[in-house]
């Protein structure tokens, strides 16, 4: 299902969360919402979940306005960064848990959760809590509680921040070839470039409550609309730093005092040298 | 030194445990002592009058009307008051407060300014002929007051704790916020309220001050447990009053039990 964003802006207490973003996201694809923490990404993706009223401006689902539908009716599946595992239910009932909302009969649910505990790797979990499963197995099933209900939809939140690097690597390959399996049309919001770039087949990246730039990771890479690139393996994470100091680069790159710059790995190299 | 040590640690404890003993364990086991001096036939003669039973009967109505009502409005109120966006939260919750400030003592002359027969409400139900002070539902008024912020104070906090997250994806899910709030919201809030209720119930139980005032304390008619040990006790029948007071302390008992037990399950 196509997902159009159009003119959205949402401010909380004064401060302009979303500044009239548009953003059209085709069907069956795999979207990155790029950007820095407060920067909008994750109000944007809460607006088209309908966990967020935006102040102005229209969310459409396939072409028909759904900016007034609750939550609960628009059929979205949403993961959430601390996972908001259901600690009183055991991981069964967790992703059981739409399907219920649903009414399907008790074969129905049983076997549907049985295929999405072997989709998710948590067979042998079945009667655990959440609180008896690690970071990684507990996103797994808010993954398989999410696509439990066939979403139109499936929507991350930061899905895989709170996790230690290699699960976190893993998770996202992981994602990546559920996509290709289930052709969902799936928007996920990270502030780790390397994670937005080799995951995602269209990227958006937001600054301050607008889009800077949409396409592919190559055209971010080729032609970057705004010098987004970044500073990471070097600092160790994916946070964007600030330049202090303006300097000339011989090419391709102007840097301004102030300014947000991400730089992709060979760059640094270019400035360590 | 770990001798030394050693040596004002048992200091401690056994302060401690000395003013446990002097301010409660002493007094209560005296209680116990002296209802059962005699056998168990004449405290068990002495609970069983009428006037015993009825007072009996009456407590545990008050009770069971003034839990019931205060949980129900505690857990709305608790919601109200940590997911909602309205003006004046801040007030409603220092209001709520207000029974654990002000002496029940106030609480019954206010109300029996309010709902007397000469009060604003009170004369609308006089003129109807229900009367509400020195009369059953004054009291249920009076413990329903005295009672009401235990629920809002337990919930409150575990309502803080678990965020919206789960709430979130529950809507997501497709609940509506009724399903939500029965299948997601009030299982993860379960023991905050079972703590709030049972120390709702101890209140009712044991309210005294409040109740007195409005209840004209009519024998037989208006008189609740611990009015019935005072007036007992006024009249020189100290096993009378010992005996009510053995029964009050039983349910006191069976009541911390059950938070003892509570507590146990909520580690597990």
């Amino acid at each position: 299902m196509a997902i159009d964003v159009h003119h959205v802006s949402k401010s909380f207490n004064g401060f302009k969360a979303l500044d009239d973003v548009s953003l059209s996201v085709p069907d069956g694809s795999l979207t990155a919402l790029l950007g820095p923490s407060g920067g909008g990404k994750s109000t944007l993706l809460r607006v088209i979940a309908g966990l967020e009223e935006p102040d102005s401006g229209e969310v459409l689902f396939s072409g028909e306005a759904v900016t007034t539908l609750p939550a609960q009716e628009r059929g979205v599946g949403f993961v959430f960064q601390h996972y908001a595992a259901f600690k009183h239910m055991t991981v069964r009932d967790n992703i059981a848990f739409g399907l219920k909302i649903r009414k399907r009969s008790k074969s129905e649910v049983r076997e549907r959760v049985d295929e999405l505990l072997a989709l998710v790797h948590l067979g042998g979990w079945a009667d655990r809590y959440p609180a008896q499963l690690s970071g990684g197995q507990r996103q797994r099933m808010a993954l398989a509680r999410a696509l439990a209900v066939q979403p139109r939809v499936l929507l991350l939140d930061e899905p895989f921040g709170a996790l230690d690097a290699t699960v976190r690597k893993e998770l996202r390959d992981w994602l990546r070839r559920l996509h290709d399996e289930v052709h969902v049309t799936t928007i996920f919001v990270t502030h780790d470039q390397e994670e937005a770039l080799e995951v995602a087949q269209q990227v958006a990246v937001i600054n301050a409550g607008s889009i800077e730039q949409t396409g592919t990771p190559d055209d971010l890479y080729e032609r970057p609309a705004n010098p987004f690139v970044r500073i990471q393996p070097a600092l160790g994470d994916g946070t964007p730093v600030p330049v202090l100091a303006t300097r000339q680069q011989a090419d391709d790159l102007e840097l301004h005092a102030g300014q947000i710059v991400w730089l992709r790995v060979h760059h640094m190299r270019e400035f360590a040298a | 030194m770990p001798g030394s040590a050693r040596r004002s640690r048992l200091t401690l404890r056994l302060l401690a445990l000395g003013y446990l003993a002097a301010l409660l364990a002493i007094p209560v086991a005296m209680v116990f002592y002296r209802t059962f001096e005699h056998g168990i036939g004449p405290a068990w003669d002495a609970v069983t009058t009428p006037p015993a039973q009825h007072a009996f009967w009456l407590t545990v109505m008050m009770v069971a009307i003034a839990v019931p009502l205060n949980t129900i409005f505690g857990i709305g109120l608790g919601l109200a008051i940590v997911r909602g966006r309205w003006r004046g939260k801040t007030l409603v919750s220092a209001i709520v407060d207000l029974p654990f400030a002000v002496s029940p003592v106030v609480v019954g002359l206010a109300l029996i300014l309010v709902y007397g027969n000469k009060g604003w409400i009170g004369g609308v139900f006089a003129e109807n002929g229900i009367r509400i002070i020195f009369s059953t539902p004054g009291m249920v008024l009076a413990t329903i007051f005295v009672s009401l912020p235990f629920v809002v104070r337990e919930v409150v906090p575990v309502l803080r704790e678990i965020g919206v997250e789960q709430e979130e994806a529950a809507s997501t899910l497709g609940a509506s916020s009724w399903q939500t709030f029965w299948r997601v919201t009030l299982p993860a809030i379960r023991w905050g309220v079972a703590y709030g209720v049972i120390l709702t119930t101890a209140r009712a139980l044991g309210e005294f001050g409040a109740v007195a005032v409005v209840s004209g304390k009519i024998e037989g008619q208006t008189e609740t447990m611990t009015l019935f040990v005072e007036q007992r006790f006024q009249a020189f029948d100290l096993t009378g009053a010992y005996a009510a007071s053995v029964v009050l302390a039983l349910f006191a008992l069976a009541v911390i039990g059950t938070m003892t037990l509570l507590d146990r399950r909520k580690e597990t």
